[in-house]
């Protein structure tokens, strides 16, 4: 039997909407298939990873919290990947920008000042670590995949280093952590009592931004000329180089404004982990959100349910956190055959038929 | 034995799952195919081929279940990419955060556990040779089949009739189809083959190289080996010297690291990604850019009728 691949003239909308739907329940699927080989009820999995957070308010409150970060990340990709140029190194940039912003936290004692200047430093400290791969590639014709990459261990090792050095808190029992951060350098919730920072709000409105920018503007219609049709981009008088260095400095940004948000508003102090791989899930999101900016706002929310469902799973099921990641995985792949699905059509020709 | 003898030993140990993992990726992309799944595959043999030869105890065993494990999952990659024209680029992003989600939960019943080395091979005279003996005859016998590898796959695309026709399916796909050229079967093979040796690579480091499974024991040298591949401009002679100067700067790195330089521990382990950097920049900065690189590279065939 072979295949043939061909693509389809033209492309029904409603196909192109239940496209991740789709994805999302054959992922669900094989997830369940995994869970079931692990020995493990998948209809109990899909109780604790599913059902239990969104039927729970304070779990609910903690999906806006994981979601803001792979929102804000995930709509600063889009921006890279509409444009064709793959910026994989947003984990690193969020680091960067966690640490920089961080680094006002700890040097400075109160001020009203402090916070907004915090975040100003964390947008730079992403946008910069994000122009470096930018550089390389537009200066140098480096490979931006690698390098993007490579830099996400140094940002780390950086992270990693200062807070068991010269960040330490010095009465923190030698644990590797800085001091906690002072109020005026804590991004405020959004109501008393309540689990949600700023953060949320930034990232609700980079959405309606992007949402703007993409549909509205000369730059959005910029990006996706030099996505879809390079050389029309080129011969429209669009620089390539400026479009990389732009869209590497917007996702940096973004991720930097991620790393100081999580790291003032919810962790409230340097650690080494200061993410659970946000910076790499927000490639899936940006993908599952079909790199729409709305789209994205709904993928990131499905996402944090992930996270969620695998810390109770882990407590609960005793189902191991790599589990999530796995899933994470199986998604990507899902989303991205479902995308190339509703472009083409396979046929299966069996031996004898056709040509 | 000597430290300097004990260094270069090393050395060798480090660069062979780089090479081994870069001479498959390379046949990989010069068929017209990008994986950037290598540390996923990687990471999934490791992990199963320290579970198979903890349970069986047999190192064989162990070996044959890390190549198992990393073509299925390069297999998964090929129908995503091939079958379905998915993006390439995309799909192995996911490949490897499913491959290192996977190994987790594979290798969690075998963290702790520890193999027995792998004896190395002895010549009775030439492995007692003082230096030279135990670098050049005393190695284990993956890092022989690793070298052997290299020569068989430059022998293959540089001389071998169905490695021109892999070569010429990966500089232009439509004109190979236009020709009559299996596009799809040729690259599907070339897949399989890069996964298999990213899985040998993988039950490299957890058999030989460690001899112990820890979660996301690949540290990125699955990547590292996707840079090889532009280092070495998809040439595999090159792939071989860049493999041992990055195994070099590992080792080199962790020796000053134990000899405490008062510089930080992390800058050190910091040296191998910014040595990539620096390699790829250097690279470009002497050839221009994308020296090599086949024409279809990353490129989804959808033949034209």
């Amino acid at each position: 039997m072979r295949f043939e691949l061909t693509p389809r003239p033209t492309i029904s909308p409603v196909a192109r909407a239940l496209a991740p739907v789709l994805a999302f329940v054959t992922a669900f699927l094989i997830a369940g298939v995994v869970v079931w080989l692990m020995g493990r009820s998948p209809i109990a999995a899909f109780q604790v990873y599913v059902l239990q957070p969104l039927s729970d308010p304070w779990a609910l409150q903690e999906l806006l919290v994981k979601a803001t970060p792979l929102a804000l990340i995930a709509i600063g990709l889009s921006y890279c990947f509409r444009a064709n140029f793959w910026n994989i190194g947003a984990e690193g940039q969020y680091v960067i920008g966690a640490l920089l912003g961080s680094w006002l936290a700890l040097k400075t004692h109160g001020g009203f000042w402090v916070m907004p200047a915090m975040l100003v430093l964390g947008i730079l400290g992403g946008a910069l670590y994000g122009l470096i791969p930018a550089f390389l590639k537009t200066r140098f014709g480096v490979n931006e995949i690698l390098t993007s990459l490579m830099l996400v261990y140094v940002a780390q090792l950086l992270l990693d280093y200062l807070v068991r050095g010269p960040w330490r808190d010095p009465k923190g029992f030698n644990f590797p952590q800085s001091v906690t951060f002072d109020p005026a350098a804590t991004l405020p919730l959004v109501a008393d009592g309540s689990r949600v920072h700023y953060g949320t709000i930034f990232a609700l409105v980079a959405v309606i931004v992007t949402a703007i920018v993409l549909g509205r503007t000369l730059f959005g219609y910029r990006l996706k000329l030099t996505g879809d049709a390079p050389r029309a981009a080129r011969f429209a008088g669009f620089s390539a180089k400026h479009t990389t260095l732009a869209v590497f400095a917007i996702s940096g940004g973004l991720a930097g404004l991620a790393g100081i948000s999580e790291v003032s508003g919810q962790i409230g102090q340097l650690q080494p982990s200061i993410s659970p791989g946000y910076g790499f899930t927000a490639i899936t999101v940006a993908f599952l959100g079909r790199l729409n900016p709305i789209g994205i706002l709904v993928a990131s929310l499905v996402v944090a349910l992930t996270f969620i469902g695998g810390e109770s799973a882990q407590i609960l099921l005793k189902l191991p956190l790599d589990l999530t990641q796995a899933f994470q995985g199986i998604l990507l792949l899902c989303v991205l055959s479902a995308d190339a699905l509703v472009s083409h059509r396979i046929r299966f020709i069996t031996r004898g038929g056709g040509k | 034995m000597s430290t300097f003898e004990a260094i270069l030993l090393t050395i060798v140990t480090a660069s062979t799952p780089l090479l081994i993992a870069a001479l498959g990726e390379l046949v990989t992309e010069r068929s017209g195919v990008l994986n950037l799944g290598v540390e996923g595959m990687m990471a999934m043999g490791a992990a199963c081929s320290f579970a198979a030869a903890v349970t069986f105890n047999s190192t064989l065993l162990g070996v044959g279940a890390g190549i198992v494990a990393g073509t299925l999952m390069a297999a998964l990659f090929a129908v995503v990419v091939l079958g379905f024209a998915a993006n390439q680029v995309g799909s192995g992003l996911a490949l490897t955060i499913l491959g290192l989600g996977l190994s987790g939960l594979i290798g969690a019943p075998f963290v702790g556990a520890r193999r027995d080395p792998v004896a190395p091979i002895s010549i009775p005279g030439l492995s007692d040779l003082p230096v030279i003996g135990r670098l050049f005859f005393g190695q284990d016998l993956f890092v022989y089949a690793s070298i052997l590898l290299t020569i068989a796959v430059a022998y293959y695309l540089g001389r071998i009739r169905s490695g021109l026709t892999l070569r010429s399916i990966g500089e232009n796909h439509t004109s190979a189809h236009a020709l009559g050229l299996p596009v799809w079967r040729v690259r599907f093979l070339a897949i399989l083959f890069g996964g298999a040796c990213a899985g040998l690579a993988g039950a490299y480091l957890s058999l030989v190289y460690t001899r112990f499974w820890s979660p996301n024991m690949t540290a990125g040298r699955g990547w590292i080996a996707l840079a090889l591949v532009v280092f070495a401009a998809w040439r595999p002679g090159w792939a071989l010297i860049g493999a041992y100067i990055f195994g070099a700067a590992t080792v080199l790195q962790l020796h000053a690291q134990a000899a405490q330089f008062g510089v930080p521990s992390q800058l050190l382990s910091a040296v191998p990604y910014l040595a990539t950097i620096l390699a790829l920049l250097l690279l470009s900065l002497r050839h221009g850019r994308a020296l090599g690189a086949p024409g279809s590279l990353g490129t989804p065939f959808v033949p034209d009728r």
